[in-house]
Formats: C-alpha cells, sequence, structure tokens
C-alpha cells in the first residue's frame, strides 16, 4: 500500500498527485476496497451490531468508526455541512491512510465502537445521527466516484477557509468534551477522531506562503496547552488540607466544613501579604541596612538593657524583639541602601497601600464570583420539589450524620405539610412575635452590658498605669486584653441562649445570631481603640513631657522643644557650651546612651502585635478547656453521674460556626490595621493560621457532634465575604489616615525627617524619574483633573447599574413566558 | 514532573484528561480507590485496556456511597448495563459528573436520570413517591407522601401531563440555590 508516505499531511498528497497517475493508480486499490467495505456499511448501523468477533477487515471497522466520529462531531456543530462532506471524505481517506499504521489504537477502537453504539441507543441523540449518517453515506456514494478527481485539485482560498472552520470546531469540541452527558467510551472515541481530524488538517491549512509559520505557530500553541494543564495539575496538587477537609465534610456536613473552606482561603491571602512584607520590607532590611547597634533607633536604651533577653520582655514583644525588623521604628529614613540602591522607604510604603489594595481586589473578586453561583434568588414556587431533590447532601459519608440528615429531612418535609394544610393561627403570631422583640431587647442589653465593662475595665488600667505598673500582677497587667477576649468568648453563647426564644428557621437563625455577634465585635473594637489611644497617651506622659493627643493634633511646639533638650545634651558632651553651628568634629557616643523621642508608631504596632497573640492564645485555651476537657468530663463521668450527661447538660459541644468565623474576620481586621506599624504581622498570622487549622481540625472531629439540625451553609458565603469588606473597610482607614494627614515621628522609622509619610513618593519622583515625568505626574494629580475623573467614575457606575437592573427585568420576563 | 506510573500510557491520561474534571494526580487517586474495591479482579497496568467489570456491591460499600439512599441509582445510571456493575471508565464518569467543577446543566441531566427510577425518561408519580420515601426512610404516612408528591407534580411540571420531564426537571432544578452545593461528592 503506498500510503505510508501519506503520513505527513495532504500537503505532500498534492505534490505526489501531481506527479503522475501512478499513484493514483496505487490509491485506487485501497479505495476500491473501502468502496466495497462502504457498500456493505450502507445498509445501516444495525446490521453492524450483529458483527460481534473481532475479525471483521481492518478498512471495515475503521471506516465505521471514522463514520461514527464524524456523527458525533456533526451534533456538535450546527453549520451547514453539505459543503464541508466534501472536504470530509477527503479527510477521511487521507487519515485512513493513516490510521493502517496503528493497528491496535484502532482495533482497541473498535470495541469501543461497538459499546459505544450501545450507549447510543439511550442517549435521544439517536434519531439525528441515523439521519447524518445517511446524508453522509449518500455523500459518500457520490465521493467515491469523483474522489480521484477532487483529490489532485488545488485546495482554493474558500475551501481553505472552510477547513479552518472545520478544525476550529473539533478545536473547541475536545474543550468541551467533559461537559457532554455521554458516557465514557463515547467520550474517548470522539476524542480520538476528533484530535486526528484536527492534527491531519493543522498541517494542510499550512498551505503556500505562511506554511512554516503557521506550523510554528501550532506547535506553540500545542506546548502551550500542555502547559497549561501541566500548571493546572500542578495547581491543584498545591491545595493543602483537601483530606482532612474531606473528612469533616463527610461527618459534619457542609455547614461547618465551609468554615475550614473559609479559613484555608484566608491562610492564602495571609501568604501573599506575608510574602510582600517579608520579602520587599525584612528581608532588605535585614540584608542591607545597617546593623543592630549602629543607630540610635536600631539599639536597646541603656535603661532597658539590662532585661532585653529575658523572655518575659520578649514575650511582651519590647526589649530586642522591639529594636528588630519586626517593628516600624527600627527602620532607617535613608533614601537607599545596600549596593543595589533598594529604596526602603519607598518600598514600606508601596508595600503597605500594595496590601490594602490587593486585599480589596481578591475580596471584590471573589464576592462577584459567588454571586454568580447564586443564580436564581429567593424562590418560593419550588419549595416541594427543591425539598425533594436538594435536600440530601451527597457529600455525607457517615452513618450518624446520615441519621440527623434522614430526621432533620423528614422533619422539614412535615412542617410543611403542615403549612400547606392548614394556617396559622392568630395567637401563635403575637405570641412569636412578643418572644422575639424580647429576643432583641436582651440582646440589646447584653451589648450595652459588654461595653460598660469594656469602659470600666479600661479606666482601672488607666488607674493603675498611675500608680505605677510594677505593684501590679499579671492579671492587672493584661486586664483589658484578657476581658476582651472572655467577652468575645461567652456573649456568643448568651445570644445563642436567647435566641431559642426565636425560634426561626436555623439558615435565618444563624444571619441574626451573626448580625448581633458583629455588633459586639465592632463595640469592643471601638472601646478598645480608645482605650488605646488613652493608653499610650497615659504612658507617654508619664515617661515625656508630652502626650499623643498633642501629636495627633499637630503640636509642633512641643515637639521642638524635645528637639531642643536633645541638642542641649549633644551640646553637653562639648563641655557645656552651646554653639551655634558646630564645627566641632562628632564626639563617639554609644548609641545605647542617645535619648529618643517617642516613637508611636512602634507602641500602635506592639499594641496590634500583643493583641493577635493573647486573642491566639484565648482561641487555644477555649478549644483545649470548653471543647476537650468538657468531652473527657462527659464521656468519663457519665458512669457516674445522676443524670445522663450525653443527652441532658452539658453533652458534647457542638461546632459554633458564626463564632468562629467572625473570629476570624475580626482576627484579619486586626492584621489589616497593624500590618503597616508591625511588618511581622503577616507572619505572625500565617502561623497562627495553620496551627488553628491543624487544632481545630483534630478538635472538631474528636470532641464535637454534628448538629442536630443539620442545614446548608449555602449564600452564607457572600455574607462573610460582605463582612469581610466591610471590615477591610473599617481597618484600612485609620492607616489611610495617618499616612495622609500625621506627620511621623521624627527620629524612627523611614519616614523620620519628612512633614507627611506620602512625601516619599514625591521624592522618588524627583530622584529617580525624568523631569517630564514628574511634570505629568504634577498635572494629573491637579484637581481640575481629579474631579472630572471622579465624576466620569460615578456616571458609569449609575450607567452599569441601570443596565444591571435591566437585564434582571428582562430575566424575569423571561421567566414569566416560560412559565 | 514524577511521571513514573506504568498504569496507563501517557495518551490514556492525556485523554481521560480532556474527558473528564479531574488532573492527572486525581485520576491516577481514583484508580487506586478502583482498585482497592478489589485487588485480585483489577490489574495495575491498564495499557491494554482490560475489560474488568466490578459487581454493584463492591460500589456500594465505598464509605462515599455507603450512607447515600441513592446509591443504587447512581451505580445504575452511570454503568454500562444499567445493572450497577462498572468498569473503570464508568467509575471515573460518575464521580466527575458528581465532582465540583461539573456545570449546572450535566448534573441536572444525570440527577434527573438518578431520580427516574423505571427508565421511562419521563419523573412519574411513582418515582417521585420512591424518592420521598427513600428520603425519609418510610416515616411519612402514605397520605403525607401523596400530598408531597402531588405539590411537586403542580409546581414542577410545566407541559401539564401529570409528570416531570427532563426539560420540566432542568427548568425547575437550575433555579435552586442548594443543587450544586448537595449534588457533589467529594473524592
Amino acid at each position: 500500500d503506498g500510503s505510508e508516505d501519506n503520513g505527513e499531511g495532504s500537503a505532500v498528497e498534492t505534490e505526489e498527485t501531481a506527479k503522475g497517475t501512478d499513484k493514483g493508480r496505487k490509491r485506487a486499490t485501497p479505495r476500491t476496497r473501502r468502496a466495497h467495505a462502504r457498500g456493505r456499511d450502507r445498509h445501516g448501523d444495525e446490521e453492524d451490531e450483529d458483527d460481534e468477533d473481532g475479525t471483521r477487515r481492518a478498512g471495515h471497522r475503521r471506516h465505521r468508526n471514522r463514520r461514527r466520529g464524524r456523527a458525533a462531531g456533526n451534533e456538535a456543530s450546527d453549520s451547514d455541512m453539505e459543503p464541508a462532506k466534501a472536504r470530509k471524505n477527503e479527510a477521511n481517506q487521507k487519515s485512513k491512510e493513516d490510521d493502517e499504521e496503528d493497528e491496535d489504537e484502532k482495533g482497541s477502537k473498535s470495541g469501543k465502537g461497538k459499546n459505544e453504539k450501545k450507549g447510543d441507543k439511550k442517549s435521544d441523540k439517536k434519531g439525528k445521527k441515523e439521519k447524518a449518517n445517511k446524508k453522509k453515506k449518500d455523500k459518500k456514494k457520490s465521493g467515491s466516484g469523483s474522489d480521484s478527481e477532487s483529490e489532485e485539485e488545488p485546495i482554493t482560498e474558500e475551501e481553505l477557509a472552510k477547513l479552518k472552520e472545520e478544525v476550529e470546531e473539533k478545536k473547541k469540541l475536545i474543550a468541551t468534551l467533559r461537559n457532554k452527558p455521554w458516557k465514557m467510551k463515547k467520550k474517548l472515541s470522539v476524542l480520538k477522531e476528533a484530535q486526528l481530524f484536527v492534527e491531519k488538517f493543522e498541517g494542510a491549512l499550512g498551505k503556500g506562503k505562511g506554511k512554516k509559520f503557521y506550523a510554528y505557530k501550532v506547535m506553540m500553541t500545542k506546548k502551550w496547552m500542555k502547559f497549561q494543564r501541566d500548571f493546572e495539575n500542578f495547581k491543584t496538587a498545591c491545595i493543602p488540607w483537601e483530606m482532612k477537609i474531606k473528612e469533616i465534610e463527610s461527618h459534619f456536613g457542609s455547614s461547618v466544613a465551609s468554615y475550614f473552606i473559609f479559613l484555608r482561603w484566608m491562610y492564602g491571602i495571609n501568604m501573599i501579604l506575608f510574602g510582600l512584607t517579608f520579602g520587599l520590607v525584612m528581608v532588605p532590611e535585614a540584608l542591607m541596612g545597617k546593623p543592630y547597634g549602629s543607630l540610635p533607633r536600631k539599639t536597646v536604651p541603656r535603661a532597658e538593657e539590662a532585661t532585653a533577653m529575658n523572655f518575659a520582655t520578649l514575650w511582651d514583644f519590647s526589649g530586642f524583639a522591639q529594636y528588630s525588623v519586626l517593628f516600624y521604628g527600627y527602620y532607617n529614613n535613608q533614601r537607599t541602601i545596600g549596593w543595589l540602591k533598594f529604596r526602603m522607604p519607598l518600598s514600606y510604603f508601596l508595600v503597605g497601600v500594595g496590601s490594602i489594595g490587593y486585599s480589596f481586589m481578591i475580596v471584590t473578586r471573589t464576592m462577584a464570583k459567588n454571586a454568580n453561583d447564586d443564580g436564581g434568588g429567593d424562590d418560593t414556587s419550588f419549595n416541594f420539589s427543591w425539598k425533594m431533590f436538594t435536600s440530601w447532601d451527597y457529600l455525607i459519608g457517615n452513618p450518624e450524620t446520615a441519621d440527623n440528615k434522614f430526621a432533620s429531612i423528614t422533619t422539614s418535609f412535615k412542617e410543611a405539610i403542615v403549612e400547606e394544610q392548614e394556617s396559622r393561627k392568630e395567637e401563635n403570631i403575637h405570641l412569636t412575635r412578643f418572644l422575639r422583640v424580647l429576643a432583641n431587647f436582651l440582646a440589646l442589653c447584653t451589648l450595652a452590658g459588654s461595653g460598660y465593662l469594656i469602659f470600666f475595665v479600661v479606666r482601672r488600667s488607666q488607674q493603675f498605669a498611675l500608680e505605677g505598673l510594677e505593684n501590679y500582677g499579671w492579671w492587672e497587667r493584661n486586664e483589658v486584653n484578657t476581658v476582651m477576649s472572655l467577652l468575645g468568648m461567652f456573649c456568643p453563647t448568651l445570644f445563642d441562649v436567647i435566641s431559642s426564644l426565636e425560634n426561626y428557621h436555623p439558615r435565618i437563625a444563624l444571619r441574626w445570631q451573626l448580625g448581633r455577634i458583629f455588633a459586639l465585635f465592632l463595640g469592643n473594637l471601638y472601646t478598645f481603640i480608645i482605650a488605646l489611644v488613652d493608653e499610650i497617651n497615659l504612658k507617654a506622659r508619664y515617661l515625656l513631657p508630652f502626650t499623643m493627643f498633642d501629636m495627633l493634633l499637630g503640636n509642633i511646639e512641643e515637639l521642638q522643644i524635645v528637639k531642643y533638650n536633645m541638642t542641649i545634651w549633644e551640646a553637653s558632651l562639648y563641655n557645656g557650651t552651646i554653639p551655634a553651628n558646630s564645627t566641632a568634629p562628632p564626639i563617639q557616643v554609644d548609641p545605647a546612651d542617645v535619648p529618643r523621642g517617642p516613637c508611636w508608631e512602634t507602641m500602635v504596632g506592639q499594641e496590634f502585635v500583643r493583641l493577635t497573640v493573647s486573642d491566639m492564645m484565648t482561641t487555644y485555651i477555649t478549644i483545649l478547656i470548653g471543647d476537650f476537657l468538657r468531652a473527657v468530663f462527659v464521656r468519663f463521668f457519665n458512669y457516674c453521674w445522676c443524670w445522663d450527661l450525653e443527652y441532658g447538660f452539658p453533652s458534647y459541644s457542638e461546632f459554633d460556626i458564626s463564632g468562629n468565623v467572625l473570629g476570624l474576620i475580626f482576627n484579619q481586621g486586626m492584621i489589616w490595621m497593624g500590618s503597616f506599624y508591625a511588618p511581622c504581622l503577616p507572619a505572625i498570622n500565617v502561623f497562627r493560621l495553620h496551627t488553628s487549622m491543624y487544632l481545630q481540625c483534630w478538635a472538631v472531629m474528636c470532641c464535637n457532634v454534628p448538629q442536630e439540625r443539620v442545614f446548608k451553609a449555602s449564600r452564607s458565603n457572600n455574607f462573610y465575604m460582605a463582612m469581610l469588606l466591610f471590615i477591610l473597610f473599617l481597618s484600612t482607614l485609620p492607616a489611610v489616615y495617618t499616612i495622609v494627614s500625621i506627620p511621623p515621628s521624627f527620629d524612627c522609622g523611614p519616614f523620620s525627617g519628612k512633614t507627611r509619610m506620602f512625601e516619599v513618593i514625591s521624592e522618588t519622583l524627583e530622584h529617580d524619574f525624568p523631569s517630564w515625568f514628574g511634570k505629568v505626574f504634577g498635572y494629573a494629580s491637579n484637581p481640575g483633573l481629579i474631579l472630572p475623573f471622579i465624576l466620569l467614575m460615578v456616571l458609569s457606575i449609575y450607567y452599569l447599574n441601570a443596565t444591571s437592573k435591566s437585564y434582571k427585568e428582562a430575566n424575569l420576563e423571561l421567566k414569566k413566558k416560560l412559565q | 514532573m514524577g511521571n513514573k506510573q506504568t498504569i496507563f500510557t501517557q495518551e490514556q491520561l492525556d485523554a481521560y484528561q480532556d474527558c473528564t474534571f479531574f488532573t492527572r494526580k486525581e485520576i491516577l487517586r481514583l484508580f487506586h480507590r478502583y482498585r482497592d474495591l478489589a485487588p485480585q479482579l483489577v490489574p495495575l497496568d491498564y495499557s491494554d485496556k482490560p475489560a474488568v467489570t466490578l459487581p454493584y456491591e463492591l460500589i456500594g460499600s465505598m464509605p462515599e456511597l455507603k450512607d447515600n439512599p441513592f446509591r443504587q441509582r447512581i451505580a445504575e445510571v452511570f454503568s454500562e448495563h444499567g445493572d450497577g456493575n462498572m468498569t473503570l471508565d464508568d467509575f471515573l464518569d460518575m464521580f466527575s459528573v458528581l465532582s465540583e467543577m461539573a456545570p449546572r446543566d450535566l448534573k441536572a441531566y444525570y440527577a434527573f436520570k438518578i431520580y427516574d427510577f423505571n427508565n421511562d425518561d419521563y419523573i412519574c408519580k411513582s418515582d417521585l413517591e420512591k424518592t420521598v420515601n427513600k428520603l425519609t426512610r418510610n416515616e411519612l404516612t402514605p397520605e403525607e407522601v401523596s400530598l408531597v408528591c402531588e405539590k411537586v407534580i403542580y409546581e414542577a411540571d410545566a407541559d401539564n401531563d401529570g409528570k416531570l420531564s427532563l426539560a420540566d426537571f432542568q427548568h425547575m432544578i437550575i433555579r435552586a440555590p442548594d443543587f450544586l452545593s448537595t449534588f457533589h461528592i467529594r473524592i
């Protein structure tokens, strides 16, 4: 058979056909054989099924498979197949010559082909396929006669374009193959057909001028797709904790698992933030900046040196921890550092702004994705249908959870039936309303009580500070932090008890619960901020002759007094004279002895770090005591107790989804607020989330039981995201305010010496960019340009809102029409 | 990339990746799950595509399926001959459709097949009754079951023939907020 030479594609073939008729004659033999086979096939698909043995002729088998492949291809494309069929005939013949080389693949395909037939019978595409097959058979009849001529014609531009179209269709089919509701065997054979077709004709399409370039492009596309697939595989392999979450999902249902998925997502964000702060801020300063001890801001003051290495001091993040890359105050304000000319202050500023920008972007993107998945909205027109077809959670893989689920489905059906059969009685409504009002009143009382408690504790701590903190033990020193954490622990439980009065559907009850806890945490946070400002105020008053409030108000006079004091001290080294302009050589003074100005940024950073650490400790201790010890107690003391501990009080605890999610969100708010002042915060948070994941996974599996009413987490996801976005917005306000309005400390941090932190940008524009750039930027930041830009954005938001509303209305109209 | 496996040819793996929603690693993991059900029946070399079928009892005993009241129907829908005995291809197909990445309409198509107990391409009243009884483990009275089925047909039957066709079912299920998250098995 002369087909071996034609393996490379029709380009080669046309050259050969031009050579003479002997090739044609050679091809005539296989063609007539195939025509004979085609004749047999023309009698219909059904006959082929009877040939159960695999001893049919190679051509016949291959031919049937080729036809079926094309039939499947036809289903995918809606274009007019008539002119394309002639092309396909040619394609068939050429690829058949190729096929004769791979025996075993075809052999296996025929096996698939047989089974695929049976699969086809089940699908409702059968009728269509028979029609398509018939059409093809007719074409083949006419095609077989005229084959010899059509192969020898050069392919025209129009046919080339059509061929290209077909190749594109096949490629699209391959890409969407996994979405088709076919049996695997059929999919595999269709894939094979389509791939061979594409391979054959990618070569053919590269005719004439751009042939080599086209072939190169095709090869690059293939390599790119392979790379993409490998990258996707790699990305999926990188996702951590998949098995753990699966186990939890099968035991506790998807609502509990959604918390862990949320935790994992937060971990990803924190890793990126950690990468930014570590790689672009901490490492350059550590490697290329001046070492510890070379500058006053980088050295522990003489007075604190004795206790600087104690564990207690380090745990409190003072001493050596304070004067290190972990906090704002360590960084020098040199414009460039090291031989790389790394611009440290610019990097610090951009990393701070960039972290916030990245967080906004990713939260908004996730919200948009979730909104897409939600689809319909609150529809009650399919109440019973949805109960029947979507209430069973296929993820459940545990008999206990399954039992709970069966019970909850039964109850839900019974409730719906009762609602359907009778209308609600009057008294019930009033009683329910009264109970709900009472519950809300109690919740408000709890919130007020917690706010007052924090205020009280803060005032006491101010008193302690005035009297000197050395006189008091650990409790008094950490009272504010501990009380806040304890409140965050107990109040949600209180809200839970209150909500049992309200008698809502569990999903609605969860929303109320989340809302109340949100209000609680927000109130605590504001009280804490006020306390923070006051406390620093007090410390400052105690140690130095001015207050932070004054600093905040930009009281330059007081700062100048301090500066004057420092120059006096310097001068005192020159034995008492106060020179007007000092030209004497600088005397070497140990940096530890130089008096410092206050560094409020580091103090703020320290407070945030302490809060995060204490929050972490509280969570872990709560889990160990609240869940683990309780479970141990119930399990082992049940034998010698009056009542059944497992069914009555206290019983095993259920996993508190709302409390944990909100804790996570508020913790992240802390990180966002504090990471500008303490670059070490994302690192601490990554560590915290990592250990939290393992500890909570263990605790859930070991100490908790599945919830009584197992319900879906479904749309709560966007609720969490919305809260996260709100917290992000609130957290970035303080940082943005300080960047824009407050002068940085004059002798610590990368912005020391400037009047405002954002001046580093204008400085960079001046020094590092060509002059025209600075001019352009100057024009761009002109209010005359910014205001129209803002106006344009507002108008575009309005326009997009209007179009989305109109789409929704059109949707509703269509829905109505369908019904 | 550490692809030193000898179970499938590279071509087979690529084809499986194109036909399912799984990555290479997941396909190998699924193969080992399949094999673990009956190590003596399933060979370690699939490059010549052996025709190995596992009986329904083994499939139904998998931890992901054993608590599911519809496991028999799931196995029947995805099996070759509709009897619940599955080859590796069927196995991969089943978990691909039930995975997270499968689109709504593909899942709706197969969900319809699963709930159509008598395979007549319509979900009629008897199919609905069987579904409810499986969901509640026969705890509802016959009147309650009948009421539920009537309500479902009332809500979802758009062409008023007293039973749900594929189009009716798809129209109803596509809007359901929980469908994607419940019709999902993670493996």
